[in-house]
């Protein structure tokens, strides 16, 4: 029975070793008295996190609804921002800089 | 006990005469667990590290709305909700947002206003003269700069104005201070060409945690052009973002998991002639249908318990020591500055037996029912079959 023994004792070294991970994770503070003593004193809101644009560097105190106010094909947090597309380019869209003293043929 | 160990060692023999087979079965097992357990251990690690550091964040934060978005507050509204029973505390705060052209990244100024003390995650010391900055790691990296070097912004009159950098803020607070730039509040109001008598928003204290609510109620109705934020609603909406973005990561990863679900119910239901042939076998030796059942049911667990383990290891060490290469793509998005942050390694134990329960159950039935299907069956006709 070389091969049952094998198996339940390797298994059992594998379900130790994510008891052990899991419980090293949970034991682990990380910090969080400096994150919350940097928190408190600077009267941070949010996480760094997303810096892309103001409502997703601030999600907690952005405007209510905040979808597209940036850039329109910004990654959202809103599921429609993944839905609508940007509007396209035209060419009443174009903005084009000529010199003055440029003489157009 | 010891007929158990027989069984085992009989089905691990059988799983053994398969190597191959079993083999890739077991590394997309274990590969498919892994992916689900990353972003299940991501999206928990990053909401356990919102729940816990902003714990302490201000608890009553007060906003004017204008024409329904956010616009700068009259320092005065401080003075009116100081006024109010229960409030501790009121203080306003100066910040904004700056565009760097020439990195492309977006960046949070931040004013400092009152003296916050010894900061243990800062190196250096807070901005104290007016052409001072403490900066978070993300810009620092940005820049390549490095305590007393110099930083230099372009103000809203379009004019250059260097600061000292006096203050790096520790990588172990990325995640809250990554694209900051602290400096004295005066110097950030010349900055923004701001005006003494307004705030960007005000940080509200309260002696009794107990009557946030009401005096949120309170501000609302004697200052209707505000919006009181309290601290559970910005608690509340990283609990919601994380779900979402974790959601969205699900979805992604939804066709692999399909693949996979494809995989064992072929392998598992699609019982070979092979499997039938042996299980006639030791039924016309005598085996009882208990046992052959017992077979299948060690062989499946064998199978499915192994790749929970490995892929529940490997999806660990993916997140929590490599800080999940393949994930961090996903959230980033177009941010150009991203936190190089270690994640404390939170697991929700829940969501945990939740993901064995979905992995393991269903491929342990998918393996018994067909086996239990040929085990009833007249061993002969199996055999000729």
């Amino acid at each position: 029975m070389f091969r049952s023994r094998l198996f339940l004792g390797l298994t059992g070294c594998g379900f130790l070793l994510c008891v052990a991970l899991l419980t090293y994770g949970q034991l682990r503070d990380g910090n969080l008295n400096g994150k919350r003593q940097l928190v408190k004193g600077l009267g941070l809101t949010d996480l760094a996190l997303f810096s892309e644009a103001r409502y997703t560097r601030h999600p907690s105190q952005a405007d209510l609804f905040s979808a597209f106010q940036d850039y329109p094909a910004a990654l959202e947090h809103f599921p429609s921002g993944s839905l609508i597309a940007p509007a396209p380019v035209g060419l009443n869209r174009w903005i084009s800089i000529h010199d003055p003293n440029e003489r157009r043929p | 006990m010891r007929r158990q160990l027989k069984i085992l060692e009989h089905a691990l023999t059988s799983l053994l005469r398969r190597k191959a087979k079993n083999l890739s079965l077991l590394m997309v097992y274990s590969f498919t667990i892994a992916t689900l357990g990353s972003v299940l251990f991501l999206t928990h690690a990053l909401k356990s590290e919102a729940s816990d550091s902003l714990a302490a964040a201000p608890e009553l934060v007060v906003q004017r709305l204008a024409a329904g978005r956010h616009e700068l507050i009259p320092v005065a509204y401080a003075e009116r909700i100081r006024t109010l029973p229960g409030v501790e505390k009121v203080t306003p705060r100066v910040w904004g947002y700056y565009y760097d052209a020439l990195v492309k990244a977006n960046f949070t100024l931040m004013g400092t206003a009152g003296e916050p003390g010894e900061l243990e995650l800062l190196a250096g010391r807070l901005p104290g003269a007016p052409d001072e900055c403490a900066v978070g790691s993300g810009v620092a990296a940005l820049f390549g700069a490095e305590i007393g070097d110099r930083l230099v912004l372009i103000d809203s009159h379009e004019q250059n104005r260097l600061y000292e950098i006096t203050g790096l803020f520790t990588t172990a607070s990325s995640l809250l201070t990554n694209d900051l730039i602290l400096m004295p509040e005066t110097t950030l109001r010349e900055f923004f060409a701001m005006d003494a008598d307004r705030a960007t928003d005000l940080a509200v204290e309260i002696y009794n945690q107990r009557e946030v609510n009401t005096l949120a109620k309170k501000i609302r109705f004697h200052l209707p052009d505000t919006r009181p934020i309290t601290r559970s609603e910005i608690l509340h909406t990283y609990t919601t973002i994380f779900n979402w973005r974790s959601g969205m990561m699900l979805a992604v990863t939804l066709a692999a998991l399909i693949a996979f679900c494809i995989l064992a119910w072929d392998k598992a239901t699609g019982i070979s002639s092979e499997e039938k042939r042996e299980i006639g076998i030791l039924k016309a030796l005598g085996w009882e249908t208990a046992d052959v059942l017992a077979i299948k049911f060690w062989e499946g667990l064998a199978i499915s318990l192994t790749a929970f383990l490995c892929g529940i290891v490997a999806a660990w060490l993916h997140v929590f020591v490599l800080g999940a290469p393949a994930l961090v793509p996903i959230l980033k998005g177009w941010s150009v500055i991203f936190p190089d942050f270690p994640l404390t390694g939170r697991v929700d134990l829940l969501q945990l037996l939740t993901l064995a329960f979905l992995t393991i159950v269903p491929y342990l039935a998918c393996t018994l029912i067909p086996a239990w299907k040929t085990a009833v069956t007249d061993p002969e006709q199996v055999m000729r079959n």
